[in-house]
């Protein structure tokens, strides 16, 4: 039988090098938070022809509007279109800059335009956090209740591991951080510890049916005993972000690159983070004694 | 015998939820959220004055002129509601020129007369009725009708300021500038408008009274409905493409179980769009998202399950018996490990609105119908072929490997 748990040395090392470059980077480079946690506009219009950044911005110093605003190509493939950051615009100045455009370009037509205050931008991000650290709290409970309370401790900083990895791989891509993104961590968070349960699981019941053999290798029989399920498990579920990935629209990029990073972080951190630390703790526990 | 029947009542039983499920989709419609179907979501904040405070009434007042406007311009199912003490947040559909429509809901619209020095003689609180109209050489202009005490004032008003001008203020754009040549009491005409269209616009503000104190547009989306066609297109695709791929490597790693897997998949796939009818759920673009990941949850409980299923085939008990304890055992690693998934679903509904609720309720509704679904139709189906040689022989289940 292979031996997991064993080596788990090393797997702490590999998880400690990714988050302390992750870390290094969140440090140096911060994360590039959105117009949903920053305040600020954004407005993408399509044309029928090419239309230049150099031409909307023309346009946009011509009715001195959002002048020093970031113009780049509308990430929806297949379409001529802009994308405008600019500061917050009040909708009158949002009707300009359309208007505007309109007079230039007549196929001028808004795909999007979206304003978000200072104010409202600080709500969200105490809002995102709060909802993150209640639901860390929640699923501790509920661990507590249904294992042990160790195995709920294990758990959450197993799922630290996780949404850190996907924090510091953004800080790296420099990929900006919005409300979906928060989603996409809530569900790793779900979908991680998920993952980790099936697994105390059958350590669960292997202490009741094998309860003279050494936790270690109790739980090492029960992690290899799961493995074609966390495979076959994670390797759909990859499929399917894979496939919104690809395919889907531009919009939820950013929330599927997220799952994916999170989704493999969250299937090795239950495999090779979560079980490790638990024999780890156990048997710290059992030499003091 | 006794079999046979039983295996009726399970197949009846199948097909009777499927059809339930297809009824209520057919019957009510899944409504799209305004990032699908194009629409505007707006959070306005109320600014307290020097006079006013912001109290309820003030809040309530500015929620019934702004129901008042956002009827007269025609949309249809707004939705207005208060939030908090002072925001209201207002959601508009599609319409062609949304973010005009933002500007003339917001505008505090306080309409006065003032002199050239500036000073204001008369408020539009007098004023009964204002439409837009044509005037006698064919020009748009908004036509007002002020009320009795209004119209005796304006009357005392204008005989004073005979051969001087008059300016028509609405909050502080000068809409027309006149000189009085006459006594004029309750009625008059506003000129200078482009179209009649943008005559409209002020007419309807006029006419339904100002907002007791200004508001600002704190928050704004508006989606085209171009947009929203686009992701919708792309994520059906997206989605099909990966039920297919999932099904395929279902049915190459378990053989026949995995074709009842994506069998199941597909009832599972309706039961959902069903339910999501039936509780009339607000589909958003992570909304679907979070439909397509639960696609991966409900695999996993077909997966856990058949995993199971193997275990117990290894250990050399017969088919029945194996399907029995590997669902009992499986029954329990899957609840637990949805509830957790349910608990984040629910916390993320509570403390989150918009787009990302809509993600967090169509993925608590995904857990719930996929654990029934694993529970209730994978449990039947493979009942239904226990007796054949499909799931008897040792690759099914993936049993002979290793």
């Amino acid at each position: 039988m292979m031996d997991i748990l064993g080596k788990r040395k090393i797997w702490y090392a590999l998880s400690i090098t990714i988050l302390v470059i992750g870390l290094i980077f969140l440090a140096i480079n911060g994360l590039n938070f959105g117009i949903d946690f920053q305040g600020g506009s954004l407005l993408e219009f399509k044309f029928d022809q090419e239309v230049s950044n150099q031409e909307v911005r023309n346009v946009l110093s011509d009715i001195n509007i959002a002048e020093d605003s970031r113009v780049q190509q509308t990430e929806t493939e297949g379409i001529n279109g802009t994308l405008i950051r600019a500061k917050e615009l009040s909708t009158q100045e949002i009707v300009e800059v359309e208007e505007a455009l309109r007079e230039v370009f007549p196929s001028t037509e808004m795909l999007r335009t979206q304003m978000v205050g200072p104010t409202i931008g600080q709500e969200l991000r105490t809002k995102a956090l709060l909802a993150l650290l209640i639901a860390s709290v929640a699923i501790v409970l509920y661990i507590s209740v249904r294992f042990e309370f160790r195995f709920a401790i294990v758990s959450i900083i197993t799922l630290m591991h996780d949404v850190l990895i996907v924090l510091g791989i953004f800080a790296i891509l420099g990929r900006e951080i919005n409300t979906p993104f928060v989603a996409a961590l809530l569900t790793i968070i779900g979908y991680s510890i998920n993952d980790t349960i099936v697994i105390f699981d059958r350590i669960r019941e292997n202490m009741k049916m094998m309860h003279r053999t050494a936790f270690e290798k109790l739980a090492n029989q029960a992690v290899v005993d799961t493995l074609p399920r966390s495979i076959n498990t994670s390797l759909t579920t990859l499929i399917t972000i894979l496939a919104i990935y690809l395919f889907g629209g531009a919009s939820i990029k950013v929330f599927m690159l997220a799952l994916f990073i999170g989704m493999f972080a969250g299937t090795y951190s239950s495999i090779f983070v979560a079980s490790p630390l638990l024999v780890t703790w156990t048997n710290r526990v059992k030499n003091k004694k | 015998m006794r079999y046979k029947r039983k295996r009726m009542l399970k197949l009846i039983f199948i097909i009777a939820i499927v059809a339930l499920a297809i009824f209520s989709y057919s019957y009510y419609d899944i409504n799209l959220g305004l990032d699908l179907e194009g629409g505007s979501h707006i959070v306005l904040q109320a600014q307290p004055t020097e006079e006013r405070e912001i109290t309820n009434d003030v809040m309530g007042g500015i929620v019934s002129v702004i129901e008042r406007r956002v009827n007269q311009l025609g949309l249809t199912e707004p939705v207005i509601q208060r939030e908090g003490s002072d925001r209201i947040i207002v959601e508009l559909p599609a319409i062609d020129n949304p973010n005009e429509a933002i500007e003339t809901i917001g505008r505090t619209a306080v309409l006065t007369f003032r002199n050239s020095s500036g000073q204001v003689l008369l408020t539009g609180e007098y004023v009964q009725d204002a439409s837009a109209d044509y005037d006698q050489y064919g020009r748009p202009v908004v036509s007002f009708k002020m009320n009795d005490e209004g119209a005796d004032r304006f009357e005392e008003i204008t005989s004073q300021y005979i051969g001087q001008k008059i300016g028509i203020y609405l909050d502080d754009e000068l809409l027309t500038n006149p000189t009085v040549q006459d006594t004029i009491s309750g009625r008059g005409q506003i000129t200078g408008y482009d179209s009649v269209e943008a005559a409209e616009k002020d007419a309807i503000l006029i006419r339904e009274g100002s907002l007791p104190v200004p508001v600002e547009v704190i928050q704004s989306r508006t989606i085209g409905p171009v947009l929203g066609e686009i992701s919708i297109q792309k994520s059906i695709t997206a989605g099909l493409i990966g039920l297919i791929l999932v099904s395929i490597y279902m049915m190459f790693y378990y053989r026949f179980p995995g074709v009842l897997a994506a069998a199941v998949l597909v009832i599972y796939g309706i039961l959902l769009m069903g339910t999501l009818a039936g509780l009339q759920a607000t589909l958003t673009l992570p909304g679907i998202a979070g439909l397509i990941l639960s696609i991966g949850m409900a695999v996993d409980a077909n997966i856990i399950i058949f995993e199971r299923i193997k275990d117990e085939r290894k250990s050399g008990k017969t088919l029945r018996a194996s399907i029995d304890a590997g669902f009992k055992r499986a029954y329990k690693t899957i609840i637990d490990a949805n509830v957790t998934t349910l608990i984040t679903a629910l916390i993320l509904a509570y403390y989150t609105s918009g787009t990302v609720r809509g993600f967090a309720v169509t993925l608590g509704i995904g857990v719930l119908v996929s654990m029934f679904t694993a529970f209730f139709i994978t449990r039947n189906v493979i009942d239904l072929f226990t007796h054949s040689n499909l799931l008897q022989s040792d690759a099914a289940f993936g049993a002979k490997r290793r």
